[in-house]
């Protein structure tokens, strides 16, 4: 089968103009390196089949990092390349272009953002630069579909025009002349959104902008979960689906190990969805109506700001602080994904330059980054106790990761590198994108999580009746009641939260712990361990040997936090 | 030209124009700085820097580069106007 290879620049519109061609949901986001491991799908070109290929991010065929190394070896298997430009700066795709002219791969280029370019004053003339380079130009526009029909139809017209091979100057001095003759710019005033795009860099602007921002975020997540739980997952549960788990507790005679596993506990006639621990109520409620609701209202505002292009600006406005931690200011992005689900954050490290910074940033997301489901178990819990528990939890958490960050960065050998990245302008993205995106993740924490969930209840219930857990508290006492002062059972809290963090924090709510208990357990809790998922994709991310380090630091700072946070609360 | 217009990015002010002289840098930081590209006789526009050698925002070919403090420190700029 033929291949067609998607190329282009970071960020002009590759992922959105792949599912356009595909069908396929690739993530689009708007800020460089995302589609780092790369996604294939298909088209029908007339009566032939071909595999379209979303090739990361590159601005030149010299490569300079990793997904640029990945991107030029992808290059060589591909048969026709559909070069992805951005029209709104054409100076900075061209250079890729040359050089995939040189190549000899059969080439075509979609003008991408086309309708950027009315907005910003730029006018291109077509015509010439078809003749420049040889090569079919279709101008496109991927979030609307604009000129996609077009280029379809051109992909058997893709041509290779024997271009010349150049020098790096020479590469330069072309763009240079084409340009001068290919586009001619308006001068015209800044818009609000240039402006705000300048003032959002500035220090002391740019500082109040990210302040305001994160604000928002944090109450629009708040707002949107807190409503979804209130007046549809909660009703919907205690009206209509309580009637029928205990109409089947009835049916299956109200106890037993089997009725256990499906209904759980059911206590005169009520049903405690947090506290039965049910394969019916606990594994359809934990998920249902206490964690998708975060999700969904979580991974909206983030792909909102991801859309927008906001998180660029939040890398260089933090770039001072996250070098004190080894990194620099990209590594927020992965710190933020993180928030979501600690999975696709340690993937997104391989944006960062060196193993070391991978390390460190991939440690501190696995341990002082709580995910969507674990937060949204805290909010339910901890939550009831009182608001300010919850900020002792985030604040501890938080404190972790500054401290944790100076540590590793004194203790692990080598330098940070620098911050070099392109911000993206602002855009406004269609909503079509942002829900199809939201749609992708949700979809992709149900098909994850519930098996998960559920299986871990059936673990949990079999742990039980076979006195696992008592014999596990009784050895694990010195530790879990001595230093943290939690009741012994809560172990068993700790062992399943290496399944499910949701779940494992759950399991707590029988316990009829203190406040200052509950605090605690969470804390110890999101940094103990990760989740099995996590635990996968860091040894797959970091090999063994960083792996146990990892883990060793884990289990020290949980330790070491956990026991502190026991004596001064 | 006069060397006095020669200066760092860092040392540059906000607002000020000018061209790419030099990038005073090894291969690799030549290379990625080129890819995004700032190369010598390039027009740029700082837009921005943070303080605490925080990292430097210019404006190059109507996009926008970030720049890290140390890195930028080694872009030698000739300004547009003898200040
Ligand atoms: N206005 C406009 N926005 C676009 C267009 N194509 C993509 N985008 C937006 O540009 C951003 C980057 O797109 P993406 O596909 O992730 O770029 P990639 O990094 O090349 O894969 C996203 O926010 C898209 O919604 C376009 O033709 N017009
Ligand atoms: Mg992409």
């Amino acid at each position: 089968m033929r291949k067609i290879l998607l190329v282009g620049n970071p960020n002009v519109g590759k992922s959105v103009l792949f599912s356009r061609l595909t069908g396929v949901h690739a993530t689009a986001s708007n800020y460089p390196g995302t589609t780092i491991s790369y996604t294939q799908g298909f088209l029908k070109l007339g009566e032939e089949k071909v595999e379209v290929i979303d090739v990361p991010g590159t601005y030149t065929l010299e490569p300079t990092s990793e997904a640029e190394e990945i991107a030029l070896q992808m290059l060589d298997t591909g048969d026709i390349v559909i070069d992805v430009v951005n029209a709104t700066n054409m100076e900075r795709s061209l250079y890729l272009t040359l050089q995939l002219l040189e190549k000899g791969t059969p080439v075509i280029v979609a003008l991408n953002l086309w309708d950027d370019t009315k907005h910003r004053g730029i006018d291109i003339d077509l015509d010439k630069l078809r003749e420049f380079l040889g090569v079919p130009v279709i101008p496109t526009v991927a979030v609307s579909g604009e000129g996609i029909k077009d280029l379809v139809e051109h992909i058997p017209k893709a041509t290779s025009p024997d271009a010349p091979v150049r020098t790096r100057d020479e590469r330069w001095a072309t763009i240079g002349s084409i340009i001068d003759q290919v586009q001619h710019i308006e001068h015209r005033h800044h818009t609000w959104l240039e402006r705000l795009q300048d003032a959002s860099v500035k220090p002391l602007p740019g500082g109040m902008i990210a302040v305001v921002v994160l604000i928002c975020a944090f109450l629009v997540i708040r707002f949107i979960g807190e409503s979804l739980i209130g007046y549809v997952l909660d009703p919907l549960f205690n009206n209509l689906w309580a009637p029928v788990v205990i109409w089947l507790s009835n049916l299956m005679g109200g106890s037993g190990f089997l009725h256990d596993i499906v209904v759980g506990t059911v206590a005169g006639g009520e049903v405690n969805f947090v506290e039965s621990f049910g394969l019916l109520t606990s594994g359809l409620y934990v998920p249902f109506a206490m964690v998708l609701p975060y999700i969904i209202s979580f991974y909206l505002v983030l792909g909102l700001l991801e859309d927008v292009g906001y998180l660029p600006r939040l890398a260089v406005l933090m770039d001072t602080v996250m070098h004190w931690l080894g990194l620099h200011g990209y590594a927020i992005i992965p710190t933020l994904l993180g928030l979501g689900c600690n999975v696709p954050a340690v993937l997104a490290t391989r944006i960062l330059e060196s193993k070391r910074e991978r390390f460190i940033a991939s440690t501190l997301v696995a341990i002082a980054v709580p995910c969507a489901a674990l937060q949204a178990m805290i909010f339910g819990l901890v939550g009831e106790r009182g608001g300010q528990y919850v900020a002792i939890v985030y604040g501890t958490l938080f404190v972790v990761w500054v401290i944790l960050g100076i540590i590793l960065n004194h203790a692990v050998k080598g330098f940070s590198p620098e911050l070099l990245i392109e911000i993206p302008p602002y855009r406004l993205p269609p909503w079509r994108i942002v829900l199809q995106k939201l749609w992708m993740r949700v979809y992709g924490f149900l098909a994850e999580a519930i098996p998960i969930i559920l299986g871990a209840i059936v673990v949990i219930n079999m742990l039980y009746s076979l006195r696992v857990f008592d014999a596990i508290a009784s050895f694990t006492a010195p530790v879990v009641t001595g230093l943290l002062g939690l009741p012994k059972e809560a172990v068993t809290s700790l062992i399943i939260g290496f399944l499910r963090k949701d779940v494992a924090l759950g399991m707590l709510a029988p316990l009829a712990l203190t406040a200052k208990q509950l605090v605690v357990a969470s804390v110890v809790l999101a940094m103990f361990f990760p989740c099995i998922a996590t635990f996968v994709v860091l040894l797959r991310e970091l090999g063994v040997v960083y792996l146990l380090k990892s883990a060793g630091v884990m289990i020290l700072a949980a330790l070491v936090t956990g026991g502190m946070l026991n004596l001064i609360l | 030209m006069p060397h006095r217009d020669l200066i760092t990015l860092t040392r540059m002010q906000t607002g000020q124009s000018g061209q790419v002289a030099e990038i005073r840098g090894g291969f690799g930081m030549v290379d990625r700085l080129n890819a995004l590209g700032i190369i010598p006789g390039k027009r740029i526009t700082k837009i921005s820097s943070m303080f605490a050698r925080g990292p430097v925002a210019i404006e190059v070919d109507r996009g926008q580069v970030a720049i890290g403090y140390g890195m930028a420190n080694k872009i030698i700029i000739q300004l547009d106007q003898i200040r």
